[in-house]
């Protein structure tokens, strides 16, 4: 039943832009997100993939350690980013995904780090994207309680905090400066000011999230790398120290919220 | 179940241009109501403060290095330092610093050497609309435009303008085309930090977003009594 109704909608995408009636079109826009949210497709997807036996070595991934233990997936999304022992360092949860693709199924960093995006809305989502889909969904309800008490913990939230900060580029620009005062909007977006446990919670708990406007589920590392690419920084690599000592970060202020990912943005 | 046809794209379109909402200028510094945490939770056994050369260091490691965006952008000058540290501490920059940085934006602002300071409104309102420019995703050499409404209101029928700064809805109006406002007007675009170190405005001339040509369009758009933003 889903299937066809994710389907309708994405069929609908090729419509032209009509409408006229904004508030008609929001009220029925958020009809529609009680109705489904069309990453649940690639939820499934992922979770095929999870299960399935790949790679060189021919292993599922069933037995990865995200967190919580070899095989357990619930839950992960709310204590990651977290120190782990076997690497000796803080790991996102889409770090720990690929360590384990590499590990347990053979596979090569490079080849994983290649493209872990998608395109835009012609193109058929990554792996990567449906793996962190399903494991993230299985998150859902779980409260936010990222660990700080190993001193490697500690250390990345203090650094992605000075990261925050951390004013640059042309056009001198830190996240704060959009990110840090209630209330401020570019355009017509709403952006959450991180200092406030509210706002924290709803932008942390909700990533990654379905994007409307681009038609594909997108992960926190993608939400990172666009943010960057709006600071007017460099191109941010995939998995780099920063990305994930800002998630601890945005993890950490978000304590308490409730998982709801992947959510519908617009 | 009920299937329904509703153009997604549409949706979004309208998310991002329509919607109504408040108002209200918006506050211009960043907040400083930060949670105050002990010592003692701050750094648990063992944890250390990371200093800012392990922070750039740290940056750099984290991004690629393209023509359209170097990696320099990671060296912070000596006013991107400091408002760092007063918007992460809360803190006002020291008075002297704070004089001091001013006076040096002020003094890189070149003004027309024609002595002509307005242009045409109707390129400015284009040049305000267009939010392109200086991404990594850019090509070198690509037209930048100013985004002006990303961050101000200015003519009242663009209701998709964020509230990062405050309104600039008629600006010539009410403060007219003396000298000295159309040179603040000036200076204020060419380099914010010439009246507020910390502005968090864009350095429009100085660190070469637009042109001078751009510049005096969206110094028309703002002060040329037939632009529709004094009306
Ligand atoms: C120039 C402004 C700007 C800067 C700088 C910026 N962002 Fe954003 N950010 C946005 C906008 C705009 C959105 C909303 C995007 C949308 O609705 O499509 C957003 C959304 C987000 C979200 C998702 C919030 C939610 O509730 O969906 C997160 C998380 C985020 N930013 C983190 C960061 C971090 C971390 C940094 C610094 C690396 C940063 N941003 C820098 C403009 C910015
Ligand atoms: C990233 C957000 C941002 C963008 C983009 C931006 N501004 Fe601003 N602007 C501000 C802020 C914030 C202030 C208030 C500065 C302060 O605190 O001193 C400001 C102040 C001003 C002022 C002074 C207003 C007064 O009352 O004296 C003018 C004029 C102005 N901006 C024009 C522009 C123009 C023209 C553009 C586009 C070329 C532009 N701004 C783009 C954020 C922005």
């Amino acid at each position: 039943m889903k299937k066809i109704f994710v389907a309708a909608i994405l069929a609908s995408l090729a419509f032209p832009l009509t409408a006229q009636d904004v508030q008609k079109q929001i009220d029925r826009y958020r009809e529609l997100l009680a109705d489904g949210n069309p990453a649940e497709l690639l939820e499934m997807r992922g979770e095929d993939l999870w299960k399935q036996k790949r790679g060189p070595k021919n292993a599922s991934m069933e037995a990865c350690d995200l967190g919580l233990g070899a095989g357990k997936v619930a839950g992960v999304n709310a204590v990651l980013p977290r120190y782990f022992a076997d690497v000796d360092r803080v790991m996102d949860l889409e770090s720990r995904i690929v360590h384990c693709e590499v590990t347990l199924q053979g596979f090569t960093m490079a080849e994983l780090t290649k493209r872990p995006h998608s395109l835009n809305q012609s193109e058929r989502q990554t792996d990567h994207e449906a793996l962190t889909a399903y494991v993230v969904g299985q998150s859902r309800g779980a409260k936010v309680n990222l660990p700080q008490s190993h001193p490697k913990e500690r250390e990345s939230f203090l650094r992605g905090e000075k990261m925050f900060f951390f004013k640059g580029g042309p056009y001198d620009f830190a996240c704060a400066t959009c990110h840090g005062v209630d209330g401020q909007r570019i355009r017509l977006q709403d952006l959450p000011n991180f200092q406030k446990a509210d706002n924290a919670q709803r932008a942390f708990t909700t990533w990654p999230a379905y994007r409307v406007s681009q038609g594909a589920m997108r992960t926190m590392q993608w939400r990172l790398l666009d943010c960057f690419r709006q600071q007017r920084l460099p191109e941010m690599e995939f998995l780099s120290p920063a990305s994930i000592d800002l998630i601890t970060y945005m993890g950490v202020k978000g304590k308490d919220g409730t998982m709801d990912a992947p959510a519908i943005k617009r | 179940m009920k299937i329904k046809f509703l153009p997604f794209a549409a949706v979004a379109f309208v998310l991002f241009t329509g919607g109504c909402a408040t108002m209200q200028p918006g506050p211009t510094a960043v907040d400083t109501s930060r949670e105050v945490e002990s010592l003692a939770r701050r750094f648990p056994p063992g944890a250390k403060a990371p200093t800012d050369a392990e922070i750039v260091a740290l940056l750099k490691a984290s991004f690629k290095d393209s023509p359209s965006a170097k990696l320099d952008r990671l060296d912070q000058t000596p006013l991107q330092m400091a408002c760092t540290e007063a918007s992460r501490s809360g803190k006002p920059l020291d008075e002297k610093l704070r004089d001091g940085l001013q006076a040096a934006a002020l003094a890189s602002v070149k003004y027309p050497a024609d002595g002509k300071y307005l242009g045409d409104w109707k390129r400015g309102k284009a040049i305000a609309q267009n939010g392109r420019g200086l991404q990594y995703t850019d090509k070198v050499g690509d037209v930048a435009g100013g985004n002006c409404y990303a961050c101000h209101q200015i003519d009242k029928k663009e209701i998709a303008h964020g509230n990062i700064g405050p309104s600039l809805t008629g600006y010539g109006k009410l403060r007219g085309q003396t000298e000295p406002i159309v040179k603040y007007t000036w200076a204020r675009i060419w380099n914010s930090h010439s009246f507020n170190a910390c502005a968090n405005m864009p350095r429009f001339g100085d660190a070469g977003i637009l042109t001078e040509a751009q510049i005096k369009d969206v110094m028309a758009l703002l002060l040329d009594p037939e632009s529709p933003v004094n009306q």
